[in-house]
């Protein structure tokens, strides 16, 4: 039972470089700033950072793991915010906002040592 | 109407661009390895794939192009024309319709929403533009995403703000700085022996006594030598300058920036003192010819 307000487990990602590039390619995003440091440093970045594709999947799965399989997402919403490099910890926190039928509207922050990498919604609907 | 939103609007009028197909249909193997980058154990597609994999499929791969009827890129290339050379992305807001089945193919079709600018933001004055992608099966829309970009002129980069060297203030030469401070050219002497000395020490070189005092000098004496200073940078000073060793009439030497322009310095150049006060704390001396 999902109640208004209920917190979820925190979900906390190590960043490392693998993470970065694994993540970059398994999205089929080949952009030389996910996976070569040399050249994410000559365009001004510190280091390789996280693609948004992975952004939206690991807010999926921040709230999937914690909802169960059995939850359909239906819309997952984000603002993107400080980048997130290489060797960062990225903790998700969120909490469940708005009720509406069997859906539900969970807000989540994954923030780093930054600030705000990204923060949205998520809507979902239980069976 | 500036010219940026001239075009924004011709690209608007393209309306949906055509649909680009995905490489490969929605398939298990390109889940499982998306699912093992991201760490996710969910057991919930074995039938389907996650939902935030939807861009996924349509994505462009190594060798990627964007079409010439992709109205983001269109508007980007028009932006870049414009000055505003860089980008960020700001939004993005994916709705799944339904989720998609393996062996299903996708293709994406874009349309340009908005430009709305120019707005002034922390990164520069820049354009916020907004795209639709929607993914199709057939003729149904499975999924649409709303991303949104800020694309920019970087705003120049303030200039750093110059620490002043400062000369260090200890027992043994506060008596100086805190007559520069009053319009004194003060002289460090031995109490003991009488002797002047320059620069400023605890101890007599002549007679090894550490009495120091102080007398005011008159301020006059003739360039001993002289140095312009072309390079490195000095931070509140315009290159070159002088700086001059002043051979005093009570006959220390002493040294300071020299304010006269280099062709016109020689050895005996007749000088005397000048105070020039950088802020409250701080009265250098200053060369002058006279």
């Amino acid at each position: 039972m999902i109640t208004v307000g209920e917190e979820l487990p925190p979900l906390s990602i190590d960043v490392t470089p693998t993470f970065v590039v694994s993540t970059a390619l398994a999205t089929r995003d080949f952009q030389d700033v996910h996976h070569d440091r040399d050249l994410a440093v000559q365009r001004g970045s510190k280091d390789i950072f996280l693609n948004i594709l992975t952004d939206t999947g690991l807010v999926q799965r921040f709230v999937t793991d914690w909802a169960g399989p059995a939850v359909r997402v239906k819309k997952i919403a984000i603002r993107l915010g400080v980048p997130c490099y290489a060797y960062e910890t990225l903790t998700f926190t969120g909490q469940v906002t708005e009720h509406d039928g069997n859906e539900y509207v969970v807000s989540v922050a994954g923030r780093n040592s930054l600030g705000d990498h990204v923060t949205g919604t998520v809507r979902i609907e239980v069976p | 109407m500036t010219d940026v939103e001239a075009a924004a609007r011709q690209v608007m009028g393209w309306g949906e661009s055509a649909r680009r197909p995905g490489r490969d249909p929605v398939n298990l193997p390109m889940v499982r390895n998306w699912l093992e980058a991201l760490g996710d154990a969910s057991s919930a597609y074995a039938e389907e794939a996650p939902p935030a994999m939807a861009q996924v499929w349509t994505m462009g791969g190594l060798h990627h192009t964007r079409a010439d009827d992709d109205p983001l890129g269109a508007m980007l290339a028009v932006l870049d024309e414009a000055g505003y050379t860089s980008i960020v992305a700001t939004d993005c807001e994916q709705t799944y319709h339904r989720y998609l089945r393996y062996g299903e193919e996708v293709a994406l079709a874009a349309r340009l929403e908005s430009v709305v600018g120019p707005k002034r933001t922390a990164l520069g004055e820049g354009w916020f533009v907004t795209t639709r992608n929607i993914w199709y099966v057939g003729d149904e829309p499975v999924a649409e995403m709303m991303f949104r970009v800020l694309k920019f002129a970087p705003a120049p980069a303030e200039p750093p703000v110059e620490p002043l060297i400062r000369p260090v203030v200890n027992r043994d030469t506060a008596y100086f700085w805190e007559g520069t401070a009053r319009g004194e050219l003060r002289i460090q002497r031995c109490e003991a022996c009488g002797e002047l000395r320059h620069p400023p020490g605890p101890m007599c070189p002549s007679c090894n006594e550490t009495k120091p005092g102080w007398l005011v000098a008159s301020g006059l004496g003739e360039v001993y030598s002289y140095v312009v200073h072309h390079h490195p940078p000095v931070p509140g000073r315009t290159l070159p300058f002088v700086v001059a060793l002043v051979e005093l009439d009570e006959g220390v030497r002493l040294m300071a920036e020299l304010d006269a322009p280099p062709d016109e310095v020689h050895i005996g150049l007749p000088v005397r003192i000048a105070f020039a006060a950088v802020d409250d704390e701080l009265t250098m001396p200053v060369w002058r010819r006279r």
